[in-house]
């Protein structure tokens, strides 16, 4: 029990949730770098591998399209029924290859990349589907090729689509990192365990609360603004990505 | 320019297949505004994105300007493409790009890079009428002008052809000509062969030079539309040209002359009804102005059964008239003299 009447509490405070902060940004940050690398092409694959997708015959053989498309719905599906409180355990040994560490916030970002990988490569799926066949067929009838068809119209085209998911994404992405703390994965997440559970503080408790929000809270008015900027329709942009199930 | 020999399309397979081109050919020559008529369901849409492959044949051949697209690797059909400008009904436009940016996605696509691309897209939004609108984006234009930024997307490449699929027919009637025009001018200036389709007649008495009708994924007729207008039972000029119901008195002869060029400029009827003293009425006509000629049909009735005037009518198909007697709804007779 930690007594807020006790002489350095308050900077304490202060500076526990200055670095747990801090921790957070950092494994949230790179963690949503790499989902996007991979989640991006992923879920642009995961469309264009479809039946009548644009990359259906991969160097002109169709099986090949059917069998990338089986397996990385599989990989996606996979990815996306483990609970993450699971996968991060089970992760345990590819942390270490990858990072030589399963402890730390460097650490955390490989479950963290693991479990929103196949999560954000859904929503670009979703934006994706939402791009009018029309006009995949109008860059056709220019001679586009595939590539320049997802450069120059998938992407840009369902922009303002993708930002919303992506929103989505990095709030899931924060609410798991608070998991990480659990495991000695550092950032707010382990300061709540730490000092607002195991040393029953509810002023930190509050505090981590109140700081997720708030961050939370900046980064969905961030994509709303640039899914609005970077929508030319009349009406505003509203969010169409479905709400992840809380897990 | 296209020479479609043969195509046949089947979607699906089995029992459920169905045929959306049966045994169609086609021929549009350089220089020329061929339009495809048919209702929806017809094929028109599949018979278009034939003509560029977005719609590969089941068989038959698609030659364009002395290549055939049918033989050629993909790669060297994305080439092939680039002389084929494509316009849309629902113009299909990037929402998240200008109209200039929209134009420069087509240079961007053939590789036109930095300020060749800005002065070439600009230069071709003039050409289209729509210098002023450049910075603005599609949902902030109208639709014809949306169609104009189609339009000006599918020129940017230098095309020789340009394919229109149902181009006007989201737009009201004024806007229609006013676009109609603008493939017109194009068609001129640019000495581009057109094909479009349509369901609308009155696009087809406007702008094409040649016609094809479509029903049912195969081609019923096709040709100039002088030669159609001189070819007995024709349904494109039929429709093209409608005279409604046929009501006649029993005993009397009814005709439809079909008359274009110079023979729509004398006074044919009077001249029947002063030479051979004929109390002549006139059922029904439609006069159009095509291809810068008066084109039209009269429907007539004349007393008498057919045997009795058959003089008139030969006088008639002297003077380079169609002459069809009609009967009860049917053609019975026709044939030129």
């Amino acid at each position: 029990m930690i007594d807020p009447a006790a002489p350095g509490f308050w900077p304490g405070l202060f500076q526990v949730l200055l670095v747990g902060t801090g921790e957070t940004l950092y494994m949230v940050g790179v963690a949503v770098l790499f989902t996007v690398l991979v989640g991006l092409p992923l879920g642009v694959l995961l469309v264009g591998t479809e039946r009548g997708g644009l990359f259906e015959a991969p160097f002109g053989y169709r099986p090949l399209g059917r069998v990338i498309n089986r397996v990385l719905e599989f990989i996606v599906n996979l990815g996306r029924s483990v609970p993450f409180i699971i996968l991060m355990v089970a992760l345990i040994p590819f942390t270490r290859l990858v990072v030589g560490t399963f402890i730390g916030s460097t650490a955390a970002i490989v479950p963290l990349a693991v479990v929103a990988i196949p999560f954000f490569a859904r929503m670009v799926e979703i934006a994706i589907k939402e791009v009018d066949s029309g006009l995949i067929e109008a860059a056709e009838s220019l001679g586009a090729t595939r590539w320049q068809i997802v450069a120059k119209v998938l992407v840009p085209e369902s922009l303002s689509t993708l930002i919303l998911g992506l929103s989505t994404t990095v709030t899931s992405i924060i609410n798991f990192s608070a998991m990480v703390g659990t495991v000695a994965g550092g950032g707010l997440g382990q300061v709540a365990i730490q000092y607002g559970y195991q040393r029953y503080s509810t002023i930190h408790m509050v505090a981590v609360i109140i700081l997720i929000f708030i961050i939370v809270m900046m980064l969905q008015g961030l994509a709303t603004w640039l899914a609005r900027r970077f929508s030319h329709r009349t009406r505003p942009a509203r969010s169409r990505v479905a709400v992840p199930p809380a897990i | 320019m296209i020479s479609v020999k043969h195509v046949f399309k089947t979607f699906g397979s089995g029992a459920a297949a169905t045929t959306a081109l049966d045994d169609v050919s086609l021929e549009v020559a350089r220089g020329e505004i061929f339009g495809v008529i048919g209702q929806s369901g017809a094929g028109k849409s599949t018979l278009i994105r034939v003509i560029n492959l977005l719609e590969r044949p089941s068989s038959g051949t698609v030659t364009v300007d002395g290549e055939e697209l049918t033989r050629l690797s993909p790669d060297q059909l994305r080439l092939a493409r680039r002389k084929i400008g494509m316009v849309f009904q629902h113009f299909n436009l990037l929402a998240g790009r200008t109209a200039q940016g929209n134009v420069e996605l087509g240079l961007e696509i053939v590789g036109v890079s930095g300020a060749e691309r800005r002065r070439r897209s600009l230069e071709i939004l003039d050409l289209v009428g729509l210098a002023d609108k450049a910075g603005a984006y599609p949902a902030e234009l109208s639709g014809g002008q949306k169609q104009r930024v189609g339009i000006a997307r599918a020129l940017a490449g230098n095309p020789k052809i340009l394919l229109s699929d149902e181009a006007t027919s989201a737009l009201d009637p004024e806007t229609t000509r006013s676009i109609l025009d603008l493939v017109k001018t194009i068609n001129v200036q640019l000495g581009l062969t057109v094909l479009l389709i349509t369901h609308e007649m009155d696009v087809v008495k406007r702008v094409c030079d040649s016609a094809a009708m479509l029903e049912n994924g195969r081609i019923l007729e096709q040709g100039s539309i002088v030669s159609l207008l001189s070819t007995p039972g024709s349904r494109l000029v039929h429709e093209l040209f409608p005279l409604g119901e046929i009501a006649p008195h029993p005993g009397n002869t009814v005709i439809e002359i079909t008359f274009s060029g110079g023979s729509a400029d004398r006074p044919v009827i009077a001249q029947l009804a002063r030479t051979y003293g004929l109390d002549v009425s006139i059922l029904g006509a439609a006069v159009e102005t095509i291809g810068g000629n008066q084109a039209g049909r009269t429907r007539l009735e004349l007393p008498g059964t057919p045997l009795a005037n058959a003089a008139p009518i030969a006088d008639l198909r002297g003077q380079g008239l169609l002459v069809e007697i009609v009967g009860d709804g049917a053609v019975v007779e026709g044939s030129r003299a």
